[in-house]
């Protein structure tokens, strides 16, 4: 497992790549991988930037529990998951969760749980600039958007 | 021995302040007891709170020496 918060950009296919390279690909029959990037609307409001803000000391703490708990669940051989804080511009990426499994329906499944609870759980809270110069924080993640 | 509270985001402008500490009165004994003694009103609707760093609940009980931190939902991913 492998939990990464990024204060910078990061790609997050050179990681996928990167972590690759050390596993036995030859047993590992699916890897799921989710992108999140950040847009340039919400809301129906242009949005220039974004400022990640996290809770140091929780909030990687909370991204290896969500990622055990996953580990625990389904048959996984690898995780990857990176977070971006701090500021953050539109087409940057926001989140990346990689699975790797010997089969399509664990990998598949645990990435979208890690996904959804990283979304609900993990200490994370984006703060908009819009285009006139105003900030917002954002509210709430609902489920699907 | 304090208590050390931590606010974040939207909340921590709502308080006007990132961080407060304080003795456990004996009054307190749970996080929305403390939340209770420290702004004289009622936990705002869907907050959150942590302690020690570990997600927990308005009726999880706190203790002298916790960090004890407050929050809005959180809006990562």
């Amino acid at each position: 497992m492998a939990v990464r918060l990024f204060s910078e950009p990061f790609d997050p296919w050179a990681l996928v790549r990167e972590r690759e390279r050390e596993l036995p690909l030859e047993k590992l029959g699916a890897i799921s991988v989710f992108v999140g990037r950040m847009r340039d609307f919400n809301d129906d409001r242009a949005v220039q930037g974004l400022f990640l803000e996290h809770y140091p000391g929780m909030t990687k703490r909370e991204l290896e529990r969500i990622v055990m708990e996953a580990e625990a669940r389904w048959p996984l051989d690898a995780c990857e998951v990176a977070h971006r804080v701090g500021a953050v511009n539109p087409s940057e990426t926001l989140v990346l969760v990689a699975v790797w499994s010997a089969h399509r329906i664990a990998a598949r499944d645990a990435c979208a749980e890690i996904l959804e609870r990283v979304k609900h759980e993990a200490p994370f809270w984006k703060r908009e600039r819009l285009e006139d110069g105003n900030e917002r924080w954002v509210e709430t993640n609902t489920p699907g958007s | 021995m304090t208590i050390n509270i931590q606010y974040f985001a939207r909340l921590r402008d709502d308080v006007g302040r990132a961080s407060d500490a304080t003795a456990k009165p004996d009054t307190v004994h749970t996080a929305g007891d403390l939340w209770r003694h420290l702004h004289d009103s009622p936990p705002p609707p869907r907050l959150m709170v942590a302690i020690n760093q570990r997600h927990a609940r308005l009726d999880s009980p706190v203790a002298d020496g916790d960090e004890v931190a407050f929050f809005p939902p959180v809006t990562g991913g």
